[in-house]
């Protein structure tokens, strides 16, 4: 399947992907003024960037096989989309015990505190076509999503 | 208004040949008549005609054509002739009087040789080089005075008219020849100046032209560093001096030249086997600024033959037609066809691709055309 | 301390409405302007250190941030400029030469934008590249006079030739005042597009070796990382006599800009300075150069065109003609507008000659000499666009260098701090942390990008002219008029005026 894959060689520590993962996952989809300005729960990013401006790089949900968030759900909210291969939460069944955020060896399942809690990861965003947002606005193409 | 040479004055132009390829000679009336169908192409500001084998009385002299402004101009070009050359025989151009051509120059003829002392003077070897560097001077130094032909045993008449009228002014009807080409001008302003009608000749060789061409002053700027001084600023005179720089300076064979002035395309040229590739590599690198670029069809002319020759995008028209011995050659199917209804063959050659009509004579002489032997008969 | 007398030069201004304190401009600015205030949670900015090179401005995801002059302005002085009383405060405070990089950045007139195409009308048909060929193939190196053919095959074989696409070139930009990002990038964007780049004095790191076919290696004053391998790993080799940017003075790296892979590229211990002498100390009149000419060729057995670049001075002409006489293939001929990694201010903006004039003047007298076409000119010195090309070639030139157009293709914003080794884009610095910046997968795309671009605009514009092969334009100064320049201008150009 494709995932998200950072080359640390390019990336520059700027978090623009953390921005735009926010302004994608806010109710102003991509509108990263009003996202940051207006929103009152402003989403957590889905990426996390690492290290300084010498060594760092992007660190997002891997898809893994062997699933190790979805062994530990105790409400069987993580589940592995037969089809796509992507792991996903199902927002309704979370009951925010953040077991998965324990349990994740990549640190990449984070804590979302709104009207109700759950736990957030890269849901890929882009879709099919075209590539996530912070594959698309990564200023270095240090971030690409491929097989 | 400026004089031809003052300014470079683009021209669209009508063009005319006609070749008996065993040397017979005929009369210059048919040259005249083709050239005439194609009246529309060309706007009265100039006409001229190139006949070959026309003074066989005087075969072994130059044939040295003249413009004088005035008398005074004769006196200083004559004094210069007699002092580098024997004058066989000179005589005025005979001319008819017409209603259409006014204001003629002083037209005169001499039959000359290069006096040998003044050969070995000038350090000069080559009898031809000398008569192209007296030429030259002429035409340079002596105010009033151009010389308009120079070649052995052939001719060119020209002037301000159409050509049709200039034919009948020099009385071409009287004169025979193997080989006739003609030139119909069609100038963008109005110059005025005989010398600067076509066809333009170098020794024996002869141009006629359509056509304007958009690389000139790479090309002049490039025939300048080899010593020739382009006085005219026309077309025609770059491209026999092209000519004359590879043919007879650099001694390419025609054929290469001809792939110097219209080269095949890199596309083309990648497609060869090794042998040809690195040639025709070589011979744009090297000889690239004598590329001729832009639209022109030419007849060539010498002694020996004439060769046809389109740009290499063929944005010139330009039709070849045989009839037993003879080769036409024009701008227009019609004004071949007005001479020679019934042609055995006719086509129109592609871009860059020559045709050669060689005098069946010359297939034993070293001196084909330019100096070069080349393939038998006509090659399309 | 006592008070600096120099004010900011440009002031940063922050959309407070549209700031969502994100500090990306915090962590791209590598001159410290932009700073976050953990006790407010707000990023301000200090204007003094800002160079305006635009990283901030450019990344800044909510558009916020405007760079602009700082209007503060001197009483009016037609005569105490303010980039000259500035220039005074800085010297008064460092004792120093004042530093400068990229190109001449003064008001002289730009000649390019003096002179006009011309294009085909009625008498004779302009060509559309879209439907007809349309070359641009270029040959760099000697050309014999003449070709000897013998039963319709060459009997002379052709001296080494570079083989151009696009008669556009990357000047020479060493390891060391560019980033070895950089250097890839223009590597292979030369080699997708089919030319060549040039490694400027500062040897060749290993990694460029793969791209050796379209690579030129110079050899400099330094003669720094020259060693068999190097010459024999290019096409060919430029001696570099000067440069535009600096005429009559050597390279200079700093120390700090000489990390482990430059010492190791230049051949140079570590944190060096690297200075190269002013003239060649083998070099001090023509007949020397004729030597290393040749011992260059010996040493790649003359299989690589050997090039000799001069900065355009006021008797280039006659340098040039030298130099051809001497036995060089090529020569390259930088003008006073040519860009630099560093150079003293001063010398920068007042030596040297519009490379116009200089190529005009040395194609002229190449031509009176006769010996034009033996030699190969390329030009260098701020060719800004594909007309800027196109008039060159015009005017006699065989190909072009381009190297800040390059650089701005690459990102590079005409800040002229490339000396400060701080540069923001990757492009001028060996900082790590700013090297990576530059990617050279996107830096080979757009300078790609860039010539491809051109090649589209040179072949409508020669079509325009009638013309369908790049030969036919060299020289072609009839293609070429001038505007609003004097009699004597005009005559040195070669072009007739405008109108004329």
């Amino acid at each position: 399947m494709k995932r998200v894959y950072v080359n640390p060689e390019f990336c520059l520590g700027c978090k623009l992907c953390e921005i735009h993962c926010i302004a994608a996952h806010s109710k102003h989809r991509n509108n990263v003024l009003k996202a940051f300005k207006e929103t009152r729960f402003r989403p957590v990013s889905r990426v996390i960037v690492e290290g300084d401006n010498l060594n760092s790089f992007a660190v997002q949900c891997r898809h893994c096989d062997e699933m190790f968030c979805a062994k530990a759900c105790i409400t069987g909210a993580l589940q592995k989309d037969p089809k796509t291969g992507a792991v996903a939460i199902e927002e309704s069944r979370c009951v925010g015990c953040w077991t998965c955020v324990l349990a994740c060896p990549f640190g990449a399942v984070f804590r979302h505190y709104g009207e109700k809690k759950y736990a957030v990861k890269c849901d890929l965003c882009g879709g099919e076509e075209s590539d996530p947002a912070c594959v698309k606005h990564c200023p270095n193409e240090a971030l690409v999503l491929r097989e | 208004m400026f004089k031809e040479g003052d300014v470079r004055i683009p021209s669209g132009c009508a063009i005319s040949g006609i070749m008996n390829t065993k040397g017979i000679a005929f009369s210059g009336e048919k040259i005249i008549q083709s050239i005439s169908l194609m009246h529309d192409r060309s706007n009265g500001l100039g006409g001229g005609f190139a006949g070959y084998g026309i003074y066989p009385h005087f075969k072994d002299y130059y044939a040295f054509h003249l413009f004088f402004d005035n008398f005074s101009a004769k006196e200083n070009t004559e004094m210069y002739l007699r002092q580098h050359y024997h004058v066989e025989f000179d005589e005025a151009i005979p001319t008819r009087i017409t209603s259409s051509i006014t204001d003629p120059p002083i037209i005169w003829r001499y039959f000359v040789k290069p006096k040998a002392e003044r050969l070995i003077k000038s350090g000069v070897v080559d009898e031809e080089e000398f008569i192209v560097r007296s030429v030259m001077n002429v035409n340079r130094m002596i105010e009033g005075a151009y010389v308009f032909s120079s070649g052995k045993n052939m001719g060119t008449f020209k002037g301000v008219g159409y050509p049709e009228e200039i034919g009948n002014f020099f009385r071409l009807e009287e004169y025979k020849g193997y080989i006739w080409t003609a030139h119909g001008r069609f100038p963008t302003n109005t110059p005025g100046w005989w010398g600067g009608a076509h066809p333009f000749t170098l020794l024996d060789w002869s141009v006629v032209h359509n056509g304007e061409i958009s690389s000139y002053d790479a090309n002049r700027r490039f025939l300048q560093m080899h010593g020739y001084t382009c006085t005219l600023q026309t077309d025609t005179e770059a491209i026999i001096y092209i000519f004359d720089l590879l043919a007879r300076r650099f001694r390419v064979p025609l054929e290469v030249a001809v792939a110097v002035v219209a080269a095949p395309f890199w596309s083309e040229i990648q497609r060869m086997d090794q042998e040809k590739k690195e040639l025709y590599t070589a011979l744009r690198a090297v000889y690239g600024s004598l590329l001729i670029n832009g639209p022109f069809s030419i007849i060539l002319a010498s002694n020996n033959g004439i060769m046809a020759l389109n740009d290499r995008l063929k944005l010139r028209p330009l039709t070849v037609a045989t009839k037993n011995e003879f080769l036409f050659i024009a701008s227009e199917e019609a004004a071949i066809r007005e001479v020679c209804p019934m042609p055995d063959r006719v086509w129109a050659p592609r871009g860059g691709k020559p045709v050669f009509g060689l005098l069946e004579s010359a297939f034993h002489s070293r001196d084909v055309l330019w100096q070069q032997p080349l393939a038998a008969g006509y090659s399309s | 301390m006592p008070i600096g007398l120099i004010t900011p030069s440009f002031i940063v201004e922050r959309n407070e409405n549209k700031c969502i304190q994100c500090q990306v401009c915090v962590r791209q600015c590598a001159n410290e302007v932009h700073w976050f205030d953990e006790e407010t949670q707000k990023v301000f900015a200090e204007d003094a250190n800002c160079v305006n090179c635009h990283r901030c401005v450019t990344l800044c995801p909510t558009s916020t941030l405007l760079v602009r002059k700082n209007p503060l302005e001197f009483r009016e002085n037609s005569n105490w400029r303010e980039d000259i009383i500035r220039s005074i405060y800085l010297q008064a405070e460092s004792g120093g030469i004042l530093l400068a990089g990229m190109g001449n950045d003064q008001p002289y007139p730009v000649y390019w934008d003096k002179l006009l195409l011309n294009a085909s009308q009625v008498t004779n048909p302009s060509i559309d590249p879209l439907r007809e060929p349309m070359e641009l193939k270029t040959f760099l190196g000697r050309k014999p006079e003449t070709l000897t053919i013998k039963n319709g095959k060459l009997h002379s074989s052709l001296p080494p030739q570079l083989e151009l696409e696009i008669p556009v070139m990357f000047s020479a930009m060493s390891f060391g005042s560019i980033s070895l990002n950089a250097i890839k990038s223009l590597a292979q964007a030369a080699q997708e597009v089919g030319t060549y780049y040039n490694t400027g004095e500062g040897g060749l790191h290993r990694d460029l070796y793969a791209f050796g076919a379209n690579t030129i290696v110079q050899v400099a004053s330094g003669r720094f990382g020259v060693h068999p391998d190097y010459l024999n790993a290019g096409a060919a080799i430029e001696i570099k006599i000067g440069q535009g940017a600096k005429p009559g003075i050597g390279g200079h790296l700093p120390g700090q800009k000489v990390g482990k892979a430059v010492s190791e590229t230049r051949m140079i211990p570590e944190g060096s300075d690297a200075l190269s002498p002013a003239p060649h100390h083998d070099i001090y009149s023509i007949e020397d150069l004729r030597q290393l000419i040749f011992s260059l060729k010996e040493a790649t057995e003359y299989t690589k065109p050997v090039s000799v670049k001069i900065a355009a001075v006021h008797n280039v002409a006659a340098i040039a003609s030298g130099i051809a006489r001497a036995g060089a293939d090529i020569i390259a001929i930088d003008g006073f507008r040519g860009g630099t990694g560093a150079t003293p201010l001063r010398i920068r903006d007042h030596v040297g000659l519009p490379i116009e004039f200089a190529l005009a003047a040395v194609d002229s007298r190449l031509r009176q000499e006769g010996i034009r076409n033996q030699v190969s000119i390329v030009v260098a010195g701020s060719i800004r666009h594909s007309a800027d090309v196109v008039k060159a070639i015009a005017l006699g030139a065989d190909a072009v260098y381009i190297a800040s157009s390059a650089l701005i293709a690459l990102g590079c914003h005409m800040c002229q701090k490339c000396y400060t080794g701080k540069c923001n884009w990757g492009i001028a610095t060996q900082e790590p942390s700013l090297v990576k910046r530059l990617n050279p997968q996107i830096g080979a795309r757009r300078a790609a990008n860039l010539l491809r671009a051109w090649k589209h605009e040179i072949k409508e514009m020669l079509g325009g002219m009638g013309i369908n092969a790049l030969e036919s334009l060299r020289g072609n100064r009839l293609m070429l008029r001038g505007i609003g320049l004097t009699d004597r201008e005009l005559s040195i150009l070669g072009v007739s005026a405008a109108g004329e």
